[in-house]
C-alpha cells in the first residue's frame, strides 16, 4: 500500500548514484520495456491525472458561479482564474521545492528555490526510472495546491475584495501550504510519526477548510445574512444549474485527484490500484449525495439541492485520506457519513454566524477530518492517536498562520468592500463588469 | 375602449391567450411580475434556514378592446384561469381616452 508520497529529489538523487552502471549497462544494450515501462507509465498517470485535478479549478468556479448572486458572478470568476494562475506561478518560484525538499529538518524546507525540469530528451540513464518525469511531478503537485485557495475562495465570496484575497493565495500556495505538506508527503515529521493521508483530506482539504474560516471570522458575514435576533437569512444562489455542473467536474477530477495519488502505475498491482480507487471514490460521491439527499427530505420536508451538491463532495472528501484500502461497501458508508457531516454542520456555522456562502468548511473542513479519522477503519498501519495529531497538528498551524496574515491584511489594507458596494455588488463596485448584463437582476 | 388588465397563475397563460383569440381579440400585452394578493407569500428552506417568499410569480396580461366587448373579454378570462384555488389573479378594467396605430396613424377603435 502506497501511503506516503516520495520524494521527488531523494529518488532523483538515487538515479544518480545508479546512473555509472546504468550507463555502462547502456552500452551494451538500450534499456528494455521492463525498465523504462513504469517510468513512463506513472509519467503518464500524472500527466492525465493532473489534468483531471486541472479541471476542478473549473468545477469550483462553476460550483461557486452557481451559489453566489448574479451580482457577485464576475468577480467569483475573476478570484477563479486569478488564483489558480498565481498557485501555478508560487508553486514553481518556491512552493514545489519547498514542499519535497528531500533531506531536511521534517519541519521547514529551503526557500525560494524554483523548481527545474528534466533537460530536453532526457535519457533514461539521466531520468528517476523508479519514479517519474519532474515535469509530470510537479504538474501534478501544483494542481492541488490550486484546489487549496479554490476551497478558501468559495468560502469568502460576495463581500471579499479582490487584491487582498489573492495576496492570500500568493502566501498559502508558496509557504503555507508546501510548508505543512512537506510534514507529509515531503518526508517530514507527520510521515515519520506514521500520520496516514493518501491524497489529502488533511493536507488539501482540510488546509484549504482552515484557511477558509480563518478568513470567514476575520472577514465577518454578509450584509443582512444574519439578523438581529439571531434569525438566518439565506441568500440563495443565482445559479443551480452551473452549481450542479460544477459538482459533477469536481466528482470527475477527483478520480484524479486520488486515482493519481497512487503516484505509480508500472505494475499490475499498481495499475490495478488505480482502478480500485477511482471505484471507491466514486462510491463515497454517490454516498454522500443520497445520504444528503434523503436527510433533507427527512428533516426539511423538501429535498434540498444545494445540499445533495455539498454531500456528495463531502462524500469525495471523506474517502481521500483513504481511497484504497476501503471494500466498495466502507466506500459507501465513510462517504454517507461525509454527507451526514455537511448536512448537520451547515446550520451549525450559521448559528455560530460564519458566514460560508457555498459550504466550504462543512465540506474541506469537517468531511476532511473524518475522513482522516476514518483511515484507522481499513488500514492497519494507521493508529487513531497519529491520524488526530495530524489533525491537530495541520489545523492548529494553518488556522493560527492564516488567522495571523488576514489580521495583517485587514489593518494594512482592508479585505472588505464598502456597504454600498457590497449591496451594489462587486461585479460592479470592484471590477465595472457584470457577468450578465444584458439580464434583469434577480 | 376598455384597458382589461389581468394578472394570472403563469401556467394558465396558453389557455387564456387560446381563449381570447377564440372571441376575437387580436392584440395583448404579456409581462412576467411578481407579487401578493390574497394568496400571501410561503415558507421555504434554503440550506436548513426558513426564508419566507413574499412575491408569487404572476402574468399580468393587458388586453385593449372595444367598450362592447369588454365584459365577454372579462368573461373568457374568468372562466380560462380560474382553478378554484387560492392565487387565481384579478382582473381590472379601465377607461382607454386615447390609442393610436404607430404604423398608419389610425387612432381610438380603429387603432384596436
Amino acid at each position: 500500500m502506497n501511503m506516503k508520497r516520495f520524494t521527488h529529489k531523494g529518488l532523483a538523487a538515487a538515479a544518480f548514484i545508479a546512473m555509472p552502471s546504468l550507463a555502462m549497462a547502456q552500452e551494451a544494450a538500450a534499456p528494455g520495456f521492463d525498465e523504462i515501462g513504469p517510468y513512463i507509465m506513472t509519467t503518464l498517470l500524472f500527466c492525465m491525472a493532473g489534468f483531471l485535478v486541472f479541471f476542478m479549478a473549473c468545477g469550483f468556479a462553476m460550483l461557486e458561479g452557481g451559489l453566489v448572486r448574479s451580482k457577485n458572478v464576475t468577480m467569483q470568476m475573476t478570484k477563479n482564474i486569478g488564483l489558480y494562475s498565481i498557485a501555478a506561478i508560487m508553486y514553481w518560484f518556491m512552493g514545489f521545492n519547498l514542499m519535497y525538499p528531500g533531506d531536511f529538518n521534517g519541519y521547514v524546507g529551503s526557500f525560494f528555490v524554483p523548481t527545474t525540469l528534466d533537460p530536453v530528451g532526457v535519457a533514461a540513464a539521466d531520468a528517476a526510472l523508479d519514479y517519474a518525469s519532474i515535469g509530470s511531478d510537479f504538474f501534478f503537485q501544483l494542481v492541488f495546491v490550486a484546489a487549496t485557495a479554490s476551497i478558501v475562495s468559495g468560502a469568502l465570496a460576495e463581500r471579499i475584495k479582490l487584491w487582498p484575497f489573492l495576496a492570500f493565495v500568493v502566501v498559502l500556495t508558496g509557504v503555507f501550504y508546501p510548508i505543512s505538506g512537506s510534514w507529509q508527503w515531503g518526508g517530514g515529521w507527520l510521515a515519520e510519526a506514521g500520520f496516514s493521508d493518501f491524497a489529502g483530506s488533511t493536507v488539501v482539504h482540510s488546509v484549504g477548510g482552515w484557511a477558509a474560516l480563518a478568513g470567514a471570522i476575520v472577514l465577518g458575514p454578509r450584509l443582512g445574512k444574519y439578523g438581529k435576533d439571531g434569525k438566518v437569512n439565506p441568500i440563495p444562489g443565482s445559479n443551480l444549474a452551473l452549481a450542479t455542473l460544477g459538482t459533477f467536474i469536481l466528482w470527475l477530477g477527483w478520480f484524479g485527484f486520488n486515482g493519481g495519488s497512487q503516484l505509480a502505475m508500472g505494475t499490475v498491482g499498481d495499475v490495478s490500484d488505480v482502478s480500485r480507487i477511482f471505484a471507491n471514490t466514486n462510491m463515497a460521491a454517490a454516498a454522500g449525495a443520497v445520504t444528503a439527499l434523503i436527510l433533507t427530505q427527512a428533516l426539511y420536508k423538501k429535498p434540498d439541492l444545494t445540499m445533495v451538491l455539498n454531500g456528495a463532495l463531502a462524500g469525495l472528501v471523506s474517502i481521500t485520506a483513504e481511497p484504497l484500502a476501503p471494500t466498495l461497501f466502507g466506500a459507501l458508508w465513510i462517504g454517507a457519513v461525509g454527507g451526514l457531516i455537511v448536512v448537520l454542520t451547515v446550520p451549525m456555522l450559521d448559528k455560530l454566524k460564519i458566514d460560508d456562502v457555498v459550504g466550504a468548511i462543512p465540506v474541506h473542513l469537517f468531511a476532511g477530518i473524518w475522513g482522516t479519522i476514518a483511515v484507522v477503519f481499513y488500514n492497519s498501519g494507521a493508529s487513531l492517536g497519529t491520524q488526530l495529531l495530524g489533525i491537530a497538528a495541520y489545523g492548529v498551524f494553518t488556522f493560527v498562520a492564516s488567522l495571523i496574515l488576514w489580521f495583517i491584511l485587514k489593518a494594512a489594507i482592508g479585505i472588505r468592500v464598502g456597504e454600498e458596494e457590497e449591496m451594489n455588488g462587486l461585479d460592479m463596485s470592484e471590477l465595472g463588469m457584470e457577468a450578465y448584463p444584458e439580464f434583469s437582476k434577480g | 375602449m376598455k384597458l382589461i388588465i389581468a394578472t394570472i397563475k403563469p401556467f394558465k397563460l396558453e389557455e387564456v391567450r387560446e381563449a381570447l383569440t377564440g372571441i376575437g381579440v387580436r392584440g395583448m400585452m404579456v409581462t412576467e411580475i411578481k407579487g401578493f394578493g390574497a394568496q400571501s407569500g410561503h415558507t421555504e428552506i434554503y440550506r436548513g434556514a426558513e426564508y419566507a417568499v413574499n412575491f408569487v410569480p404572476k402574468i399580468k396580461l393587458e388586453v385593449a378592446v372595444s367598450a362592447a366587448m369588454a365584459d365577454q373579454v372579462v368573461d373568457t378570462i374568468t372562466k380560462a384561469a380560474r382553478t378554484g384555488k387560492i392565487g387565481d389573479g384579478k382582473i381590472f378594467v379601465l377607461d382607454i381616452q386615447q390609442a393610436l396605430r404607430v404604423r398608419t396613424g389610425e387612432t381610438n377603435e380603429d387603432a384596436l
